[in-house]
Protein backbone atom coordinates (compact mmCIF):
# COMPACT_ATOMS: atom_id res chain seq x y z
CA UNK A 1 0.00 0.00 0.00
CA UNK A 2 1.44 3.35 -0.57
CA UNK A 3 3.25 4.96 2.55
CA UNK A 4 0.64 8.03 2.38
CA UNK A 5 -2.43 5.61 2.78
CA UNK A 6 -1.11 4.15 5.43
CA UNK A 7 -0.40 7.19 7.23
CA UNK A 8 -3.94 8.15 6.59
CA UNK A 9 -5.84 4.17 7.55
CA UNK A 10 -3.21 4.74 10.84
CA UNK A 11 -4.82 7.93 11.85
CA UNK A 12 -8.04 6.89 10.94
CA UNK A 13 -7.85 3.65 13.02
CA UNK A 14 -6.12 5.63 15.83
CA UNK A 15 -9.42 7.62 15.69
CA UNK A 16 -11.89 4.86 15.89
CA UNK A 17 -10.07 3.57 18.62
CA UNK A 18 -11.20 6.15 21.34
CA UNK A 19 -14.79 5.10 20.63
CA UNK A 20 -13.31 1.47 21.89
CA UNK A 21 -11.02 2.90 24.79
CA UNK A 22 -12.94 5.20 25.79
CA UNK A 23 -16.51 4.81 25.16
CA UNK A 24 -18.07 7.09 27.63
CA UNK A 25 -16.71 10.16 25.41
CA UNK A 26 -19.23 8.94 22.67
CA UNK A 27 -21.94 9.29 24.28
CA UNK A 28 -22.77 12.59 24.42
CA UNK A 29 -22.28 12.93 20.72
CA UNK A 30 -24.77 9.71 20.22
CA UNK A 31 -27.09 10.82 22.12
CA UNK A 32 -27.52 14.57 22.02
CA UNK A 33 -28.40 14.69 18.49
CA UNK A 34 -31.27 11.77 19.26
CA UNK A 35 -32.41 13.47 22.02
CA UNK A 36 -32.59 16.85 19.87
CA UNK A 37 -34.57 15.12 17.26
CA UNK A 38 -37.10 12.91 19.58
CA UNK A 39 -37.30 16.21 22.13
CA UNK A 40 -37.89 18.68 18.96
CA UNK A 41 -40.66 16.73 17.36
CA UNK A 42 -42.56 16.29 20.88
CA UNK A 43 -42.52 19.81 21.74
CA UNK A 44 -43.37 21.15 18.29
CA UNK A 45 -44.65 18.35 16.38
CA UNK A 46 -48.19 20.03 15.47
CA UNK A 47 -46.32 22.65 13.19
CA UNK A 48 -46.57 19.87 11.07
CA UNK A 49 -50.28 20.50 10.68
CA UNK A 50 -49.76 24.13 9.28
CA UNK A 51 -50.63 24.91 5.52
CA UNK A 52 -47.77 24.42 3.33
CA UNK A 53 -45.83 22.04 5.31
CA UNK A 54 -43.76 19.27 3.19
CA UNK A 55 -44.11 16.41 5.55
CA UNK A 56 -47.45 15.16 7.75
CA UNK A 57 -45.20 14.11 10.20
CA UNK A 58 -42.42 16.77 11.98
CA UNK A 59 -39.87 14.02 13.24
CA UNK A 60 -39.90 12.75 9.77
CA UNK A 61 -39.00 16.28 8.79
CA UNK A 62 -36.14 16.63 10.72
CA UNK A 63 -34.33 13.28 11.11
CA UNK A 64 -32.13 14.28 8.76
CA UNK A 65 -31.28 17.43 10.82
CA UNK A 66 -30.74 14.99 13.64
CA UNK A 67 -28.31 13.51 11.10
CA UNK A 68 -26.07 16.48 10.24
CA UNK A 69 -26.26 17.28 13.80
CA UNK A 70 -25.14 13.87 14.89
CA UNK A 71 -22.29 14.53 11.75
CA UNK A 72 -21.58 17.96 13.28
CA UNK A 73 -20.57 17.25 16.38
CA UNK A 74 -18.46 14.40 15.43
CA UNK A 75 -16.23 16.87 13.40
CA UNK A 76 -16.34 19.18 15.86
CA UNK A 77 -15.15 16.30 18.44
CA UNK A 78 -12.03 15.29 15.79
CA UNK A 79 -11.24 18.99 16.38
CA UNK A 80 -11.24 18.98 20.14
CA UNK A 81 -9.30 15.52 19.89
CA UNK A 82 -6.59 17.50 17.53
CA UNK A 83 -6.40 20.67 19.96
CA UNK A 84 -6.15 18.17 22.94
CA UNK A 85 -3.26 16.39 21.08
CA UNK A 86 -1.58 19.78 20.27
CA UNK A 87 -1.90 20.65 24.13
CA UNK A 88 -0.30 17.40 24.79
CA UNK A 89 2.49 17.88 22.34
CA UNK A 90 1.69 14.75 20.65
CA UNK A 91 0.56 16.47 17.72
CA UNK A 92 4.39 17.79 17.54
CA UNK A 93 5.87 14.79 17.62
CA UNK A 94 3.54 13.63 14.46
CA UNK A 95 4.49 16.72 12.74
CA UNK A 96 8.01 15.15 13.11
CA UNK A 97 7.56 12.15 11.43
CA UNK A 98 8.59 11.81 7.73
CA UNK A 99 5.01 12.01 6.45
CA UNK A 100 3.05 14.82 3.98
CA UNK A 101 1.32 16.95 6.29
CA UNK A 102 -2.01 16.64 3.35
CA UNK A 103 -1.90 12.80 4.30
CA UNK A 104 -1.61 13.90 8.30
CA UNK A 105 -4.93 16.40 7.54
CA UNK A 106 -6.42 13.28 5.32
CA UNK A 107 -6.14 11.00 8.14
CA UNK A 108 -7.77 13.24 10.94
CA UNK A 109 -10.70 14.68 8.51
CA UNK A 110 -11.37 11.12 7.08
CA UNK A 111 -12.11 9.76 10.26
CA UNK A 112 -14.75 12.25 11.91
CA UNK A 113 -16.39 10.66 8.26
CA UNK A 114 -16.29 7.30 9.23
CA UNK A 115 -17.82 8.20 12.87
CA UNK A 116 -20.09 10.06 12.08
CA UNK A 117 -22.05 6.77 11.59
CA UNK A 118 -22.23 5.77 15.36
CA UNK A 119 -24.66 8.60 16.06
CA UNK A 120 -26.12 8.41 12.54
CA UNK A 121 -27.06 4.72 12.78
CA UNK A 122 -28.16 5.01 16.56
CA UNK A 123 -30.36 8.01 15.40
CA UNK A 124 -32.06 6.28 12.29
CA UNK A 125 -32.44 3.51 14.60
CA UNK A 126 -34.52 5.13 17.22
CA UNK A 127 -35.87 6.77 14.08
CA UNK A 128 -37.31 3.95 12.41
CA UNK A 129 -38.63 2.54 15.78
CA UNK A 130 -40.76 5.81 16.19
CA UNK A 131 -42.64 5.02 13.42
CA UNK A 132 -40.47 7.31 10.55
CA UNK A 133 -40.86 5.87 6.87
CA UNK A 134 -37.92 3.86 5.12
CA UNK A 135 -36.69 6.64 3.14
CA UNK A 136 -35.41 3.87 0.66
CA UNK A 137 -32.03 1.89 -0.56
CA UNK A 138 -31.88 5.16 -2.97
CA UNK A 139 -32.26 7.49 -0.16
CA UNK A 140 -30.19 6.00 1.89
CA UNK A 141 -27.41 5.63 -0.21
CA UNK A 142 -27.29 9.43 -1.60
CA UNK A 143 -28.03 10.06 2.84
CA UNK A 144 -24.93 8.96 3.83
CA UNK A 145 -22.24 9.89 1.72
CA UNK A 146 -23.94 13.13 2.01
CA UNK A 147 -23.83 12.39 6.31
CA UNK A 148 -20.42 11.34 5.99
CA UNK A 149 -18.73 14.32 3.98
CA UNK A 150 -20.59 17.07 6.54
CA UNK A 151 -18.83 15.09 9.18
CA UNK A 152 -15.78 15.79 7.18
CA UNK A 153 -16.45 19.26 6.73
CA UNK A 154 -17.23 19.88 10.27
CA UNK A 155 -14.06 18.33 11.01
CA UNK A 156 -11.87 20.29 8.67
CA UNK A 157 -13.79 23.73 10.69
CA UNK A 158 -12.52 22.01 14.02
CA UNK A 159 -9.17 21.31 12.92
CA UNK A 160 -8.78 24.78 10.99
CA UNK A 161 -9.77 26.47 14.88
CA UNK A 162 -7.61 23.72 16.62
CA UNK A 163 -4.70 24.95 14.54
CA UNK A 164 -5.52 28.64 14.96
CA UNK A 165 -5.86 27.96 19.09
CA UNK A 166 -3.99 25.73 20.11
CA UNK A 167 -6.41 24.73 22.99
CA UNK A 168 -9.38 22.79 23.88
CA UNK A 169 -10.79 26.02 24.91
CA UNK A 170 -12.14 26.63 21.20
CA UNK A 171 -14.39 24.08 21.26
CA UNK A 172 -17.46 26.39 21.96
CA UNK A 173 -16.68 27.60 18.88
CA UNK A 174 -16.59 24.68 16.95
CA UNK A 175 -20.28 23.48 18.05
CA UNK A 176 -21.12 27.37 17.47
CA UNK A 177 -20.44 26.17 13.09
CA UNK A 178 -22.22 23.23 13.41
CA UNK A 179 -24.91 24.95 14.90
CA UNK A 180 -25.34 27.92 12.75
CA UNK A 181 -24.58 26.02 9.21
CA UNK A 182 -27.25 23.69 10.33
CA UNK A 183 -30.12 25.09 12.04
CA UNK A 184 -29.95 28.38 9.58
CA UNK A 185 -31.62 26.72 7.38
CA UNK A 186 -35.04 24.73 6.56
CA UNK A 187 -34.09 22.80 9.68
CA UNK A 188 -37.16 23.28 11.34
CA UNK A 189 -39.64 24.24 8.32
CA UNK A 190 -39.96 24.77 4.71
CA UNK A 191 -38.25 27.90 3.00
CA UNK A 192 -41.86 29.00 2.70
CA UNK A 193 -43.17 28.81 5.94
CA UNK A 194 -39.52 30.41 7.48
CA UNK A 195 -39.93 34.34 8.84
CA UNK A 196 -38.19 36.19 5.76
CA UNK A 197 -34.87 36.75 7.80
CA UNK A 198 -34.17 33.30 7.77
CA UNK A 199 -35.66 32.31 4.06
CA UNK A 200 -33.02 34.89 3.29
CA UNK A 201 -30.80 32.96 5.54
CA UNK A 202 -31.36 29.72 4.18
CA UNK A 203 -31.23 30.66 0.58
CA UNK A 204 -27.91 31.69 0.81
CA UNK A 205 -26.50 28.92 3.53
CA UNK A 206 -25.39 25.88 0.84
CA UNK A 207 -26.03 23.80 3.91
CA UNK A 208 -29.81 23.71 2.88
CA UNK A 209 -28.76 22.04 -0.49
CA UNK A 210 -26.96 19.29 1.92
CA UNK A 211 -30.25 18.96 3.98
CA UNK A 212 -32.68 19.12 1.30
CA UNK A 213 -30.50 16.41 -0.41
CA UNK A 214 -31.21 14.19 2.44
CA UNK A 215 -34.13 15.06 3.72
CA UNK A 216 -36.04 14.29 0.09
CA UNK A 217 -35.92 10.19 0.58
CA UNK A 218 -37.55 10.67 4.02
CA UNK A 219 -40.29 13.28 2.45
CA UNK A 220 -40.81 12.35 -1.17
CA UNK A 221 -38.75 10.68 -3.98
CA UNK A 222 -35.17 11.15 -4.56
CA UNK A 223 -34.79 12.89 -7.67
CA UNK A 224 -31.44 13.93 -9.35
CA UNK A 225 -32.71 17.98 -8.95
CA UNK A 226 -32.60 17.97 -5.18
CA UNK A 227 -29.12 15.63 -5.49
CA UNK A 228 -26.71 17.35 -7.46
CA UNK A 229 -26.91 20.26 -5.82
CA UNK A 230 -26.70 18.68 -2.59
CA UNK A 231 -22.98 17.20 -3.41
CA UNK A 232 -22.06 20.18 -5.36
CA UNK A 233 -22.35 22.55 -2.33
CA UNK A 234 -21.19 19.83 -0.08
CA UNK A 235 -17.61 19.32 -2.85
CA UNK A 236 -17.30 23.10 -3.06
CA UNK A 237 -17.83 23.81 1.45
CA UNK A 238 -15.11 20.58 0.90
CA UNK A 239 -12.66 22.29 -1.29
CA UNK A 240 -13.06 25.90 0.31
CA UNK A 241 -13.10 24.70 4.31
CA UNK A 242 -10.18 21.79 3.33
CA UNK A 243 -8.53 24.22 1.49
CA UNK A 244 -8.12 27.01 4.65
CA UNK A 245 -7.05 23.43 7.07
CA UNK A 246 -4.29 22.73 4.53
CA UNK A 247 -2.95 26.71 4.81
CA UNK A 248 -3.07 26.20 8.76
CA UNK A 249 -1.51 23.46 8.85
CA UNK A 250 1.30 24.71 6.25
CA UNK A 251 1.74 27.70 8.78
CA UNK A 252 1.89 25.62 11.78
CA UNK A 253 5.03 25.55 13.71
CA UNK A 254 6.31 28.01 11.21
CA UNK B 1 -19.96 34.38 57.41
CA UNK B 2 -21.66 36.70 55.17
CA UNK B 3 -18.09 38.26 54.45
CA UNK B 4 -16.66 34.79 52.98
CA UNK B 5 -19.85 33.93 51.19
CA UNK B 6 -19.34 37.37 49.89
CA UNK B 7 -15.61 37.15 48.97
CA UNK B 8 -16.16 33.75 47.46
CA UNK B 9 -19.09 34.46 45.40
CA UNK B 10 -17.28 37.96 44.23
CA UNK B 11 -14.42 34.94 43.05
CA UNK B 12 -16.76 32.71 41.53
CA UNK B 13 -18.03 35.45 39.66
CA UNK B 14 -14.89 37.04 38.41
CA UNK B 15 -13.70 33.61 37.16
CA UNK B 16 -16.89 33.23 35.57
CA UNK B 17 -16.07 36.87 33.25
CA UNK B 18 -12.36 36.05 32.93
CA UNK B 19 -13.21 32.75 31.29
CA UNK B 20 -15.75 34.07 28.12
CA UNK B 21 -15.38 29.91 26.69
CA UNK B 22 -17.48 29.34 29.67
CA UNK B 23 -20.40 31.96 29.62
CA UNK B 24 -20.38 32.19 25.94
CA UNK B 25 -22.66 29.22 25.64
CA UNK B 26 -25.32 30.40 28.76
CA UNK B 27 -25.88 33.50 26.38
CA UNK B 28 -24.95 32.12 22.84
CA UNK B 29 -26.30 29.04 22.44
CA UNK B 30 -29.68 29.99 23.70
CA UNK B 31 -29.71 33.19 21.48
CA UNK B 32 -28.91 31.40 18.26
CA UNK B 33 -32.12 28.75 19.77
CA UNK B 34 -34.37 31.61 20.16
CA UNK B 35 -33.34 33.26 16.75
CA UNK B 36 -33.70 29.42 15.31
CA UNK B 37 -37.14 29.09 16.75
CA UNK B 38 -38.64 32.41 16.13
CA UNK B 39 -37.32 31.95 12.84
CA UNK B 40 -38.34 28.69 11.40
CA UNK B 41 -41.86 28.08 13.85
CA UNK B 42 -43.17 31.87 14.03
CA UNK B 43 -46.02 30.02 12.66
CA UNK B 44 -46.84 28.20 15.36
CA UNK B 45 -48.81 31.04 16.98
CA UNK B 46 -51.82 30.08 14.15
CA UNK B 47 -52.51 26.47 15.73
CA UNK B 48 -55.33 26.20 17.39
CA UNK B 49 -54.78 26.03 21.43
CA UNK B 50 -51.70 28.58 20.77
CA UNK B 51 -52.55 31.26 23.44
CA UNK B 52 -52.61 34.93 22.39
CA UNK B 53 -49.50 36.99 21.82
CA UNK B 54 -48.09 39.24 19.96
CA UNK B 55 -45.26 37.25 18.01
CA UNK B 56 -43.57 34.22 18.89
CA UNK B 57 -40.84 36.04 20.22
CA UNK B 58 -42.58 36.99 23.08
CA UNK B 59 -43.39 33.20 23.76
CA UNK B 60 -39.71 32.08 23.31
CA UNK B 61 -38.62 34.69 25.23
CA UNK B 62 -38.66 32.53 28.64
CA UNK B 63 -37.66 29.16 26.99
CA UNK B 64 -34.45 31.31 26.32
CA UNK B 65 -34.07 32.15 29.73
CA UNK B 66 -35.09 29.00 31.53
CA UNK B 67 -32.61 27.49 28.44
CA UNK B 68 -30.07 29.64 29.77
CA UNK B 69 -30.32 28.93 33.78
CA UNK B 70 -29.87 25.44 33.02
CA UNK B 71 -26.96 26.05 31.19
CA UNK B 72 -25.85 28.42 34.71
CA UNK B 73 -25.95 25.36 36.22
CA UNK B 74 -24.19 23.25 34.38
CA UNK B 75 -21.37 25.75 34.13
CA UNK B 76 -21.49 26.15 38.10
CA UNK B 77 -20.73 22.47 38.70
CA UNK B 78 -17.88 22.52 35.53
CA UNK B 79 -16.29 25.75 37.74
CA UNK B 80 -16.26 23.50 40.72
CA UNK B 81 -15.14 20.83 39.47
CA UNK B 82 -12.58 22.68 37.92
CA UNK B 83 -11.54 23.82 41.45
CA UNK B 84 -11.27 20.26 42.74
CA UNK B 85 -9.27 19.06 40.34
CA UNK B 86 -7.00 21.62 40.37
CA UNK B 87 -6.82 21.39 44.23
CA UNK B 88 -7.77 24.62 45.06
CA UNK B 89 -10.91 23.42 47.08
CA UNK B 90 -9.17 21.14 48.93
CA UNK B 91 -6.88 24.33 50.61
CA UNK B 92 -10.54 26.23 50.91
CA UNK B 93 -11.89 23.49 53.07
CA UNK B 94 -8.51 23.43 55.32
CA UNK B 95 -9.05 26.93 55.52
CA UNK B 96 -10.56 28.11 58.81
CA UNK B 97 -13.99 29.20 57.07
CA UNK B 98 -17.64 28.35 58.03
CA UNK B 99 -17.62 25.25 55.08
CA UNK B 100 -21.17 25.46 53.91
CA UNK B 101 -19.70 29.32 52.95
CA UNK B 102 -18.55 27.45 50.14
CA UNK B 103 -21.95 26.15 48.77
CA UNK B 104 -23.83 29.58 49.27
CA UNK B 105 -21.01 31.51 47.85
CA UNK B 106 -21.80 29.53 44.57
CA UNK B 107 -25.22 29.82 45.18
CA UNK B 108 -24.88 33.37 45.79
CA UNK B 109 -22.24 34.20 42.27
CA UNK B 110 -25.07 31.49 40.69
CA UNK B 111 -27.76 33.77 41.44
CA UNK B 112 -25.81 37.06 40.24
CA UNK B 113 -25.08 35.44 37.26
CA UNK B 114 -28.68 34.39 36.65
CA UNK B 115 -29.64 38.18 36.88
CA UNK B 116 -27.10 38.98 34.73
CA UNK B 117 -29.11 36.36 32.20
CA UNK B 118 -32.43 37.38 32.70
CA UNK B 119 -31.33 41.45 32.29
CA UNK B 120 -29.67 40.00 28.82
CA UNK B 121 -32.40 38.44 27.42
CA UNK B 122 -34.85 41.19 28.44
CA UNK B 123 -32.71 43.33 26.77
CA UNK B 124 -32.61 41.44 23.33
CA UNK B 125 -36.14 40.49 23.27
CA UNK B 126 -37.10 44.50 23.28
CA UNK B 127 -34.09 45.20 20.50
CA UNK B 128 -36.04 42.53 18.54
CA UNK B 129 -39.68 43.67 18.64
CA UNK B 130 -40.87 41.31 22.08
CA UNK B 131 -42.60 43.85 24.60
CA UNK B 132 -43.02 43.17 28.73
CA UNK B 133 -46.53 43.86 28.60
CA UNK B 134 -46.74 43.59 32.87
CA UNK B 135 -44.18 46.54 33.04
CA UNK B 136 -41.64 47.06 35.48
CA UNK B 137 -43.29 44.68 37.81
CA UNK B 138 -43.35 42.33 35.32
CA UNK B 139 -39.29 42.27 34.71
CA UNK B 140 -39.28 42.22 38.56
CA UNK B 141 -41.23 39.48 38.72
CA UNK B 142 -39.36 37.95 36.62
CA UNK B 143 -35.75 38.92 37.79
CA UNK B 144 -37.25 36.81 40.86
CA UNK B 145 -38.20 33.87 39.60
CA UNK B 146 -34.76 33.33 37.26
CA UNK B 147 -32.58 34.29 39.67
CA UNK B 148 -34.31 31.99 42.87
CA UNK B 149 -34.37 29.22 39.85
CA UNK B 150 -30.46 30.48 38.69
CA UNK B 151 -29.27 29.38 42.33
CA UNK B 152 -31.21 25.94 42.15
CA UNK B 153 -30.00 25.00 39.00
CA UNK B 154 -26.21 26.14 40.81
CA UNK B 155 -27.19 24.16 43.57
CA UNK B 156 -27.90 21.06 41.50
CA UNK B 157 -24.68 21.84 39.16
CA UNK B 158 -22.60 22.19 42.41
CA UNK B 159 -23.82 18.53 43.85
CA UNK B 160 -22.86 16.76 40.85
CA UNK B 161 -19.59 18.26 40.99
CA UNK B 162 -19.27 17.50 44.31
CA UNK B 163 -20.60 13.98 43.88
CA UNK B 164 -18.28 13.57 40.09
CA UNK B 165 -15.21 15.09 41.01
CA UNK B 166 -14.34 15.81 37.07
CA UNK B 167 -15.05 18.78 34.82
CA UNK B 168 -15.32 16.13 31.76
CA UNK B 169 -18.69 14.12 33.45
CA UNK B 170 -20.31 17.22 34.90
CA UNK B 171 -20.10 18.58 31.59
CA UNK B 172 -21.29 14.96 30.11
CA UNK B 173 -24.88 15.96 31.28
CA UNK B 174 -25.12 18.69 28.81
CA UNK B 175 -27.64 16.45 26.62
CA UNK B 176 -29.66 15.78 29.43
CA UNK B 177 -30.37 19.70 30.22
CA UNK B 178 -32.37 19.27 26.92
CA UNK B 179 -34.22 16.28 27.80
CA UNK B 180 -35.53 18.11 31.12
CA UNK B 181 -35.95 21.35 28.62
CA UNK B 182 -38.05 18.96 26.03
CA UNK B 183 -40.66 17.60 28.42
CA UNK B 184 -41.64 20.70 29.90
CA UNK B 185 -43.76 23.70 28.68
CA UNK B 186 -40.80 25.86 27.92
CA UNK B 187 -41.12 25.56 23.85
CA UNK B 188 -44.44 25.20 23.52
CA UNK B 189 -47.77 25.28 25.39
CA UNK B 190 -48.44 22.39 27.18
CA UNK B 191 -51.65 21.40 25.22
CA UNK B 192 -49.67 21.65 22.37
CA UNK B 193 -46.93 18.62 23.94
CA UNK B 194 -46.95 15.74 22.08
CA UNK B 195 -47.92 12.69 24.81
CA UNK B 196 -45.86 11.42 26.65
CA UNK B 197 -44.34 14.91 27.19
CA UNK B 198 -47.47 17.21 27.75
CA UNK B 199 -48.01 14.29 30.99
CA UNK B 200 -44.69 14.92 32.04
CA UNK B 201 -44.40 18.54 31.39
CA UNK B 202 -47.17 18.52 34.15
CA UNK B 203 -45.60 17.48 36.91
CA UNK B 204 -41.60 19.18 35.83
CA UNK B 205 -40.59 22.20 38.31
CA UNK B 206 -39.60 23.48 35.42
CA UNK B 207 -43.03 24.29 33.15
CA UNK B 208 -43.88 26.36 36.08
CA UNK B 209 -40.91 28.28 36.12
CA UNK B 210 -40.70 28.86 32.30
CA UNK B 211 -44.20 29.67 32.42
CA UNK B 212 -43.84 31.78 35.33
CA UNK B 213 -41.49 34.16 33.40
CA UNK B 214 -43.65 33.86 30.33
CA UNK B 215 -46.81 35.02 32.06
CA UNK B 216 -45.53 38.56 32.74
CA UNK B 217 -44.37 39.18 28.69
CA UNK B 218 -47.33 37.57 27.10
CA UNK B 219 -50.02 39.57 29.61
CA UNK B 220 -50.20 41.53 32.80
CA UNK B 221 -48.85 40.00 36.23
CA UNK B 222 -51.25 37.70 37.23
CA UNK B 223 -51.33 35.98 40.85
CA UNK B 224 -51.23 32.33 39.74
CA UNK B 225 -48.06 32.11 37.54
CA UNK B 226 -46.10 34.02 39.31
CA UNK B 227 -46.81 32.16 42.59
CA UNK B 228 -46.52 28.72 40.85
CA UNK B 229 -43.40 30.37 39.12
CA UNK B 230 -42.04 31.17 42.09
CA UNK B 231 -43.05 28.09 44.35
CA UNK B 232 -41.00 26.12 41.56
CA UNK B 233 -37.96 27.62 42.04
CA UNK B 234 -38.27 28.25 45.42
CA UNK B 235 -38.51 24.27 45.31
CA UNK B 236 -35.42 23.49 43.14
CA UNK B 237 -33.41 26.27 45.12
CA UNK B 238 -34.23 24.34 48.30
CA UNK B 239 -33.80 20.66 47.31
CA UNK B 240 -30.35 21.63 45.30
CA UNK B 241 -28.96 23.65 48.17
CA UNK B 242 -30.23 20.46 50.57
CA UNK B 243 -28.55 17.81 48.03
CA UNK B 244 -25.30 20.45 47.42
CA UNK B 245 -24.71 20.68 50.91
CA UNK B 246 -25.37 16.96 51.71
CA UNK B 247 -22.71 16.22 48.83
CA UNK B 248 -20.40 18.49 50.59
CA UNK B 249 -20.55 16.66 53.90
CA UNK B 250 -20.25 13.42 52.10
CA UNK B 251 -17.13 15.19 50.42
CA UNK B 252 -15.63 16.19 53.34
CA UNK B 253 -16.47 12.18 55.12
CA UNK B 254 -14.16 11.29 52.51
CA UNK B 255 -10.98 13.67 52.48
Amino acid sequence: MNADLLVVRALVLRALNEITRVPGAAIPGVLAPTIFMVGLASVFGKAADLPGFTSDDFLTFIVPVGLLQGAGFTGAATGVNLARDIEQGWFDRLLLCPAPRAALLTGIIASAGLRAMLPATFLFAVAMALGVDFPGLIGLLVAVPLVMGFACLMACWGVILALRFRSQQAAPLMQMGNFVAVLFSTSYAPKELLAGWLEVFATLNPVTLVLEGIRQGFVGDVTWGDTWPAFLALALLLAAFGGLAVRGLRRYGV
Amino acid sequence: MTRVVVALARRALVNAFRRPQFLAPLLIFPTLFLAVNTGGLNRTTDLPGFPEVDGFLDFQLAAAMTQSLLLGGVTAGIALALEIEGGFFDRLVASPIPRVAIVLGRLVAAGVLAAVQIVYFTVLGLAFGASIHGGVPGFLAILAIGMLAGMGFGAIGTTLALRARSASTVQGIFPLVFVILFVSSAFSPRDLLSSPADTIAKYNPLSYIADGMRDPVISSVSAAPLLEGLAAAGLVAAGGLAMSVAALRGRLRDA
